[in-house]
């Protein structure tokens, strides 16, 4: 080439002077524990299934959603959301309404009548003990790797304690039914009125290859309480049981005392307002803090007129006048008598003080281990001492809620499935939890939380219609949006925008971006104006 | 203040999005942006500048069609990006005398309206020295002739390419090479220097603004908006530099919206020498929070720290608050 006086240089772009020589950290994407996820007892993939919400695509959100949880539209209304509780929007303004949209998207899979595949064929053939959410979700998650299953209940219907004791108002039977029904049309037999009482036997006989068992604790606790002339004592468990089977609702009368701190002792004081009573009382023998019912659950009670004795115990009953006495709370937080006594008068005294375990039929399994608290000991696996007998749900140690057993049916099936194949199954690989202090949340605007609506109290107080409504297309598209997606990419463009080098590829819808590390000088502008965190910044060795 | 949400995940602040409509979405969040700057410049790491000259060439060239000249002072832009014999420019670019942009960019526009080529629009772009003090004569007459090129300036308050010494956009109680911390009085001194985009507003050409690397969305908006104009045109573009400020390089944007939510540097848009647009502050943040990451404000801080001088410094904030009405 022929060049001008004095150059000696052919002139070119600067893409020949790399500058990622320059760097000594290195920016690299990674995909951590959104909070929400890490505090669903059954796993979900919650800020994966949001992701899919947020573009309006309700089915590929459902079919993420259900890769975990078979019963969202159950969950959308019964879970406690402690994901809700954990989320980062939480200490931006107010938490995104996970259980809302989680419900919207189980009612819209209902209606629209969408499917789920059982897996291909293993020719194994798995015994599942209890059709309540645990065994259900061991079943479903066990069909979709492909498993045959079988399900014995003792009860005239599948749903466990989601049917018997979680009261209509809460979850409507229809939608239950909905689900269970998803279930079985997977190819899972469930035998009705079947009571199990040898396990060993039964897998012999029937040729199964594991079991899981999950039967709850349906045995109501009792206490010793004097009587001069007895009363009308029920227990609350067999109230709510009476509730689904009976054609006529139990005759609680005008006054009803419930003697218990927990969710059923609350739903059935509510139950009793719907039946009619006038007064429906709570007497639990703590404080408020530690009553172990749900917040969510106390405050709705306490709408619907129930009343809250706290610090209060029940000493003795005559015919309809309960004595009570009240309660202090000494130094190390146990309620100690003061000896003041109170009465009550009550038409019918319902004990709601937690309910056993009915291990009877599991003792002489061999290797199968009871605790001191009465529930069933079993291994980080969800196994018991027998080697292929899986236990979860209620019966296990654990936090009693439909989610927990919903979670340990989850865990339960891919161990059984890990078992029968003779490995172990996957773990996640980059389990660090995305906290608040990962995300810039300059980038996000404020977004009020979406509320349901809520059935009128008059309604609330007479009849056993829904509270709760659901939200619609358009509120639970917005509700999806408000999710941060903690340490996760969701494609906002902002590093690629961001980078004074041009060194950030963007890949096209779906497949994120990459960087370039020939030009990328590791300033770290990606990572510092990364809304979400789901950038690292890594030292380079040098 | 009530704050429409416009979209909610990340309203529109994020570059992009998939959520967004595809008109609602930057030029930088597509792959068919220029890169006008391409990758190989030599700006140091987190450059304000350079990430400034990316978002407004990259804009302007879609307005224009990709027909675009520009006119480049002499500074750190032109000595990052053309260390001959590399060019990490992707647009027909011309390099002026420190002094002389707008007077070349005027001569471009003039040579290009006697060659009948009305389609080709005319960038000119420098530094806050080659701007506010060394160039503006030129650039006021450019003003004042409302020759047909719109004129960039990136402003990082001091002459960085050289060593940091002060100009007239340097900030009042910064350290510079020239305004040591140190004396009676430390840093640079209060009540001089220049406000630049008011003083091309004094001139009434058609449009002024000012505009941040830190708001991708109004500083596209501003640049297009000029574009569609004809005439004298300013745009002010506050462009924080790690070396000179003595900042972390990944804290460029940090700081460029700091600057804009403690009211120091105010965003707004004025036509024939009247404001028409302010962006209002999100969320108010004292002063302090700004000034602390930057070293060449370090003698604000600690223990002999004059109180008064951070005080003064919140004031100059909150009367721009009021006089701009920043507040919403």
């Amino acid at each position: 080439m022929h060049k001008p006086f004095a150059i000696t240089l052919d002139i070119g772009t600067s893409l020949a002077n790399h500058t990622g020589s320059w760097r000594n950290e290195r920016p690299v994407y990674v995909d951590l524990m959104p909070p929400c996820n890490h505090a669903c007892p059954a796993g979900e993939n919650i800020q994966a299934w949001l992701y899919h919400a947020e573009e309006g695509d309700y089915e590929a959100a459902w079919r993420q959603l259900v890769t975990d949880n078979p019963l969202p539209a159950v969950e959308g209304r019964v879970c406690y959301h402690p994901c809700e509780g954990a989320c980062n929007r939480g200490q931006l303004d107010e938490a995104v309404n996970i259980h809302a949209v989680e419900r919207f998207l189980g009612d819209e899979a209902l209606k629209r009548g969408w499917k789920i595949e059982a897996g291909a064929p293993t020719g194994k053939h798995v015994l599942v003990v209890g059709a309540g959410p645990s065994g259900l979700s061991a079943a479903y998650h066990l069909r979709r790797l492909g498993h045959d299953v079988t399900i014995h209940d003792a009860g005239p219907m599948a749903g466990g304690m989601m049917r018997f004791g979680i009261p209509k108002y809460r979850l409507p039977r229809d939608i239950l039914d909905g689900e269970i029904a998803r279930i079985v049309d997977m190819g899972v037999t469930i035998e009705l009125n079947s009571k199990v009482s040898d396990i060993p036997g039964m897998m012999k006989d029937g040729g199964f290859d594991a079991a899981f068992v999950a039967v709850g604790a349906h045995l109501a606790k009792r206490t010793d309480i004097p009587a001069r002339e007895a009363g009308k004592i029920l227990d609350a468990i067999s109230v709510l049981r009476d509730m689904e089977t009976d054609e006529e609702p139990p005759l609680l009368g005008r006054r009803v005392v419930v003697y218990g701190g927990g969710n059923t002792a609350l739903d059935m004081a509510r139950t009793a307002k719907r039946l009619g009573a006038s007064e429906a009382l709570v007497v639990y023998r703590r404080t408020r803090e530690q009553m172990p019912a749900h917040d969510i659950e106390l405050e709705e009670a306490l709408d619907e007129g129930v009343i809250l004795h706290w610090l209060t115990t029940i000493k003795q009953i005559d015919g309809t006048t309960c004595t009570v006495e009240k309660m202090k709370v000494d130094e190390n937080g146990w309620p100690q008598p003061t000896g003041e006594f109170e009465t009550l008068e009550a038409d019918t005294l319902v004990l709601a003080l937690g309910q056993a375990v009915d291990t009877s039929f599991l003792k002489t399994i061999p290797g199968v281990a009871i605790t001191d608290d009465g529930v069933i000991d079993v291994d980080g696996n969800m196994m018991t001492g027998y080697p292929g007998l899986f236990a979860g749900g209620d019966m296990v140690p654990a936090e009693r809620t439909v989610t927990v057993a919903i979670g340990h049916g989850k865990k339960a099936a891919r161990n059984i499935d890990g078992w029968l194949r003779g490995e172990e199954p996957a773990t996640r690989a980059d389990a660090r939890v995305a906290g608040y202090e990962r995300l810039n949340a300059w980038y996000y605007t404020d977004a009020d939380k979406t509320v349901q609506p809520a059935l009128n109290l008059i309604r609330r107080q007479t009849t056993f219609d829904e509270i709760h409504g659901g939200l619609d297309e358009t509120n639970a598209l917005f509700e999806a949006r408000r999710c941060l997606s903690c340490g996760n990419c969701f494609e906002c463009d902002n590093c690629y925008g961001v980078c004074p080098d041009n060194a950030v590829i963007k890949l096209g819808p779906g497949k994120r971006f990459e960087f370039n590390y020939d030009f990328c000088k590791g300033c770290g502008l990606c990572a510092a104006e990364c809304p979400c965190g789901a950038i690292d910044m890594v030292a380079e060795r040098m | 203040m009530t704050q429409r949400i416009k979209f909610y995940q990340t309203g529109t602040l994020a570059v992009g999005n998939r959520l967004l409509d595809e008109e609602n979405r930057t030029v930088q969040s597509t792959p068919e942006r220029n890169n006008s700057l391409t990758s190989g410049h030599r700006a140091c790491q987190g450059c304000g500048e350079a990430l400034g000259a990316r978002y407004v060439v990259d804009v302007a060239m879609r307005e224009a069609g990709n027909k675009l000249i520009a006119v480049n002072a002499t500074g750190c832009l032109e000595v990052f990006s053309t260390p001959y014999p590399e060019s990490s420019w992707r647009v027909p670019w011309i390099h002026s005398l420190f002094g002389n942009a707008p007077a070349v960019a005027t001569g471009v526009a003039a040579a290009l309206r006697a060659k009948g080529r009305v389609d080709t629009r005319v960038l000119a772009q420098g530094g806050d020295g080659g701007t506010v003090d060394i160039g503006f004569g030129c650039l006021s007459g450019m003003f004042e002739r409302n020759d047909d090129v719109l004129y960039i300036c990136y402003d990082n308050e001091a002459y960085m390419n050289t060593g940091v010494q002060r100009s007239g956009s340097t900030p009042p109680a910064a350290r510079t090479a020239t305004t040591p911390a140190m004396g009676q009085t430390k840093g640079n001194v209060f009540g001089q220097g220049k406000n630049a985009a008011l003083i091309a507003m004094a001139h009434f050409i058609p449009y002024v603004a000012t505009a941040s690397v830190a708001d991708l969305h109004d500083l596209e908006a501003k640049v297009a908006k000029a574009m569609g104009m004809s005439g004298a045109r300013y745009i002010h573009v506050h462009v924080p530099c790690p070396l000179g400020w003595g900042s972390k390089p990944c804290d460029t944007i940090r700081l460029a919206r700091l600057a804009v939510e403690t009211g120091l540097f105010p965003l707004f848009e004025a036509e024939h020498g009247e404001i028409t647009e302010v962006t209002p502050i999100r969320h108010k943040v004292p002063v302090e929070e700004y000034l602390r990451p930057q070293r060449r404000f370090a003698h604000l801080f600690g223990k002999s720290a004059d109180t008064h001088v951070l005080a003064a410094i919140q004031q100059m904030a909150d009367r721009n608050i009021e006089n701009f009405g920043l507040s919403g």
